[in-house]
């Protein structure tokens, strides 16, 4: 897969949606294109969340630890993106994310990513609207749950 | 030392002294005798005094002398020449006293040049003796720098100066009082003229330079003070940029600067208006002789021939008394030189020379106690740090000191190293008086280390091994010319008063690190290594450097088994993905096109980096390849992506590191050069232009840079290009290039690379790590790990060892001080660096060393945590320099004192 077909996938992204290409190209062209094999972990629960991935092919399982052992709670498929919460904030790995199948991932290191949030107002101000629409979401789904129960 | 410059020199050089005097006063027989010719020549021959008959002739070199008592005896009647012949002969005396006295010139000088240097190199070497003997105490005061330029650049005039201490006296002076005398015998009146003037000079001149000496003492002190300050910001560079104060410094030195112009600016104003008084005065003189000199040949009370004698011994005149005079300002500067040295290098209580003497042999182990008895210890601002300590450490004991933050413990630990003197009491060995043992007693049975590491800019090995160097313990046989050029040495440093220890001589005392030579000493410092977890920073070191092939043979001897193991090894655990080995025949994805096309690791400048597109024969290959159009093209393409992509970044952005193939700085030019090649036919651009071009295409990687420029027609035209630049390698470009062999070793290239022979993929985060403990342990397989850390020890360590780390010099430290086996171990919070965890790690592993094949020495160990305490035999506790608990580790936690709070 080329730079300009990154870039493509990375326009799927909702995160990304909304900034101007030339941008996300340089966002690619800095990212690591890394592959892992099936069962190969991407990065584990706890972890310092250094860096965000999207996903180009193949698919990869989020498991959180339990007393029981871990717990698989959702799947990653191509054109999503995993671990951009960590990037944002210092927090540190909520879920380890294992490859379910070949995987082929576009890495985004944390530094690069605020440096160019910085650079670039413009994508910040689209990020931010991305993150305030899924906290209003999360905020009408929070009322529907405490108003049925 | 010696307080007077003119002592110090007479001490050691009088005797060679005395001997050049009697050659300059030897000399003076023919320098006289050459004033006296010229008349002889003008009056005789020219003139034609004694030939007014035709066909005259007059005896020459005749040889009669009127002795007392027998009256005259003639020894030779002399030739009987003509006027001509006399003329011819008498030239050719003249000529012959020109060489005489050049040759005499020539000795004399040669002569005290030499005797300035040895006195030059003796000077430095006392200087930098008494630096090696200077009380512990002195360096808190002292800028290394400053002594660094006393002993190189204060005392330099000084050896200018010996060679002409008592000579340059006697030597002009005589030619002044010859030429002088040579006047008044011709004629008084003239000579009383010369005579005034002279005069006049020795009185006037050096009281004008008074000034000068006063100006150039303080150009000394401002001088040192300078390089004092520079050598201050060297060593304080990351203070200065860390508090913004480089503009500060600017200051500091511009004003510093200027107050050094100002002095040398006055210096050189006065130097010259003193020397143009002294010429003017000088030329005065035949001025007074030419007029009163003529008046008198006018008059006929003085014949001609006189007048030109004068006038020309008069020549001889000026020049000696400058001289002199000038000698008497260089003796007065370079004395003034030599006392502002020797304040500075005469210090109380100078440690003995006996103390530091030569040892060959091994001194006894020390089986007494080490005791500080009623010791106290001020700081330099006479805040006690111990107050009256009496306490004993056995041979054999561990011992854990804790120390509150005032608490001293730090200061007994320097006490028992000798590097802090104590105010009262004292501290012993057995009955001895520590002090009073001589180095080579305490420097091999006791060790030291602490938190404040000194490194020398040498190996990781010299410096390891630094703590050996004792004594020159075998004689080296030097054959044909090395051993004329060391009895030469031996010589001349003797007589410097140097001493002349061979330093090619093995100095490393392999017995006390518990070896018996060179072969087997490396255990030895393997197992130190081990003991202070440094061995795998070493390992690392090693695999990032090119290995010296001339020392370790073994490793280019078993390349083709290691890569094998390595190729095994990967397929074996799945994953020889990480890996895309070089294979001769094939395009390697991973590696640069630059790569492969040379196919091999540039070992000169022409072939390397930037190089490689403008080399004219490399040049030659693309295009018979039918590569040069594409690379073009591809370059262009590059450069394209490269400026969309990074030109509204500012140059400073991190994101450049990821751009391999232009600088930030490089940008604009190349968005010049991409405008005007736009639309350019490739036939059309200059070679340069090219070559700034394809040189882009080189750094292109497809998997990692993904612009999809890479066909498989272009590799396979690529492998094929790389055949044709090795068939047809010009003779000079040979050894410019190793070509990639997989079964050498490739000496230009490090020796992970080696080991690899081929490219990490860059698609998996975790392979380098992976692939170098798998090196590793396939090194260690095939028994290369010894091999492989005598690689990483050739490691420089930078200035001061700042090429390691904080945490790695403190551990070099430890293992320095760990494999000299000595009975008193002292450590002085040595791992301060490392994190607590490490720190205990490290603690465990040096007890246990210390403690192999049945040694049992004693070890003082000031912790940084009093955890650690619990691994000692004994706990001694501090606080505000007293010595409040002492007793095992389960005693005081038992009790109720400080050690329990300090746990806590």
């Amino acid at each position: 897969m080329l730079l300009k077909d990154e870039v493509g996938m990375l326009q799927r992204v909702p995160l990304f949606s909304g900034i101007e290409p030339t941008k996300l190209k340089l966002l690619a062209f800095t990212s690591d294109r890394v592959s892992y094999s099936a069962g190969q972990i991407l990065f584990r629960q706890g972890d310092e969340g250094d860096a965000a991935y999207v996903i180009l092919s193949g698919r990869a399982d989020i498991l959180v630890d339990s007393d029981s052992g871990p717990i698989k709670v959702a799947e990653l498929v191509p054109n999503s993106i995993v671990g951009e919460i960590a990037i944002l904030c210092n927090s540190s790995r909520t879920a380890t994310v294992r490859a379910a199948s070949p995987l082929e991932a576009l890495r985004i290191r944390k530094d690069h990513f605020l440096r160019l949030m910085r650079e670039f107002p413009e994508m910040t101000i689209e990020i931010l609207r991305v993150l305030a629409d899924r906290l209003s979401h999360t905020t009408a789904d929070l009322i529907d749950a405490r108003s049925a129960k | 030392m010696e307080p007077s410059l003119a002592r110090y020199i007479w001490t050691h050089t009088r005797k060679q002294q005395l001997w050049i005097l009697m050659i300059v006063v030897l000399s003076m027989i023919p320098y006289f005798m050459s004033f006296n010719l010229p008349k002889l020549i003008v009056n005789g021959p020219i003139q034609g005094g004694g030939f007014e008959q035709p066909g005259a002739t007059q005896p020459f070199m005749r040889l009669n002398y009127n002795l007392p008592f027998i009256g005259e005896i003639q020894f030779f009647s002399g030739f009987q020449l003509d006027r001509k012949e006399t003329l011819f002969a008498l030239s050719l005396v003249f000529l012959l006293l020109v060489i005489v006295n050049g040759l005499f010139k020539l000795y004399i000088n040669t002569y005290k040049g030499r005797l300035g240097e040895r006195m030059l190199r003796r000077i430095r070497f006392d200087l930098v003796d008494r630096v090696l003997r200077f009380p512990p105490l002195y360096f808190k005061r002292v800028k290394s720098a400053e002594v660094a330029t006393m002993v190189k650049d204060e005392v330099e005039p000084l050896g200018g100066f010996i060679g002409d201490a008592f000579l340059q006296p006697v030597l002009l002076g005589g030619q002044a009082l010859t030429a002088m005398l040579f006047i008044m015998v011709q004629n008084f009146w003239l000579g009383m003229i010369a005579a005034v003037i002279v005069a006049i000079q020795i009185v006037l001149i050096p009281r004008m330079r008074r000034r000068l000496i006063v100006l150039g003492r303080q150009r000394q002190l401002t001088a040192r003070a300078l390089s004092g300050r520079v050598g201050e910001i060297v060593d304080g560079i990351g203070a200065v940029h860390v508090h913004d104060t480089s503009n500060y410094e600017r200051a500091d030195i511009a004003a510093r600067l200027g107050l050094i112009f100002k002095i040398r600016f006055d210096l050189y104003q006065w130097k010259f208006m003193v020397k143009f008084l002294n010429n003017f005065l000088a030329q005065v003189t035949p001025f007074l002789f030419y007029m009163v000199g003529g008046y008198l040949v006018i008059q006929g009370r003085l014949d001609v021939g006189q007048l030109v004698a004068v006038i020309g011994a008069y020549k001889d005149l000026p020049g000696p008394m400058k001289e002199l005079i000038d000698w008497d300002q260089d003796r007065q500067d370079v004395q003034v030189k030599y006392q502002q040295v020797v304040e500075q290098f005469t210090v109380e209580g100078l440690i003995a020379p006996r103390i530091g003497a030569l040892t060959i042999d091994d001194p006894d182990p020390m089986t007494n106690p080490l005791s500080a008895i009623s010791l106290s210890i001020a700081d330099d601002g006479g805040a006690m740090l111990l107050d009256r300590i009496s306490l004993q450490v056995k041979p054999g004991e561990t011992v854990a000191l804790v120390s509150t933050a005032t608490g001293g413990a730090e200061a007994l630990a320097e006490a028992f190293a000798r590097l802090n003197r104590p105010d009262s009491g004292r501290v012993a060995s057995g009955a001895d008086d520590l002090l009073e043992l001589p180095e080579a007693v305490t420097g091999r049975r006791m060790s030291y280390a602490s938190s404040d590491v000194f490194l020398f800019q040498a190996s990781l090995r010299d410096n390891l091994l630094y703590g050996l160097k004792h004594a020159p313990l075998t004689s080296v046989t030097y054959d044909g010319a090395a051993a004329d050029q060391h009895r030469w040495s031996i010589a001349e440093a003797r007589r410097s008063g140097n001493p002349d220890l061979d330093i090619h001589s093995d100095w490393i005392n392999y017995a006390s690190a518990g070896a018996t030579g060179p072969h087997d000493l490396f255990e030895a410092v393997r197992r130190v290594l081990d003991a202070v977890v440094l061995s795998r920073d070493i390992l690392d070191l090693a695999l990032r450097s090119s290995a010296d092939l001339t020392r370790h043979t073994e490793l280019a001897r078993r390349i083709v088994e290691l890569r094998a193991a390595l190729r095994t090894r990967l397929e074996h655990e799945g994953l020889s993905g990480l890996v895309v080995p070089f294979e001769p025949g094939a395009y390697n994805k991973e590696a640069t096109i630059g790569q492969n096309l040379l196919f091999g690791a540039a070992a000169g400048p022409e072939l390397a980096d930037k190089a490689l597109a403008a080399n004219p024969y490399f040049v030659s290959v693309l295009r018979q390849a039918g590569l040069d159009r594409t690379l073009y093209e591809m370059g262009m393409e590059i450069a394209e992506q490269a400026i969309e992509l990074f030109a509204d970044l500012p140059p400073d952005h991190q994101f450049f590191q990821q751009l391999a193939f232009m600088s930030a700085e490089e940008i604009p030019a190349y968005e010049t050069l991409l405008q005007r090649l736009k639309n350019r036919p490739h036939e059309a651009v200059s070679e340069s232009d090219r070559a700034m071009i394809v040189t882009l295409s080189f750094a292109y990687i497809e998997p990692r840079h993904r612009f999809g420029l890479l066909s498989d027609e272009l590799m396979s035209k690529i492998v094929a290009a790389r055949n044709r630049f090795y068939e047809n390698l010009p003779p000079e470009l040979q050894n410019a290039v190793e070509r990639y062999d997989p079964a050498k070793y490739i000496a230009a290239a490090t020796v992970m690379d080696n080991v690899l022979f081929g490219r990490v993929g860059t698609n998996h985060p975790d392979a380098p790590d992976r692939i170098r403990s798998i090196v590793y342990d396939i090194l260690d397989e095939l028994g290369l790990y010894a091999e492989l850390l005598d690689v990483g020890l050739d490691f420089n360590v930078g200035s001061g060892g700042r090429r390691l780390t904080g945490g790695q010099r403190q551990k070099l430290d430890v293992a320095r001080a760990l494999l000299k086996r000595p009975d008193f171990l002292i450590l002085n919070r040595p791992l301060s660096a490392l994190d607590q965890r490490m720190q205990n790690k490290v603690l465990r592993n040096v007890l246990e060393e210390a403690r192999r094949d049945g040694h049992s020495p004693a070890i003082v160990w000031v912790v940084t945590n009093p955890a650690m305490a619990a691994m000692f035999d004994r706990v001694i506790v501090f606080d505000s320099g007293q010595l409040v608990e002492d007793g095992t580790h389960e005693s005081l936690l038992a009790g109720n004192g400080i050690f329990k709070e300090l746990l806590s």
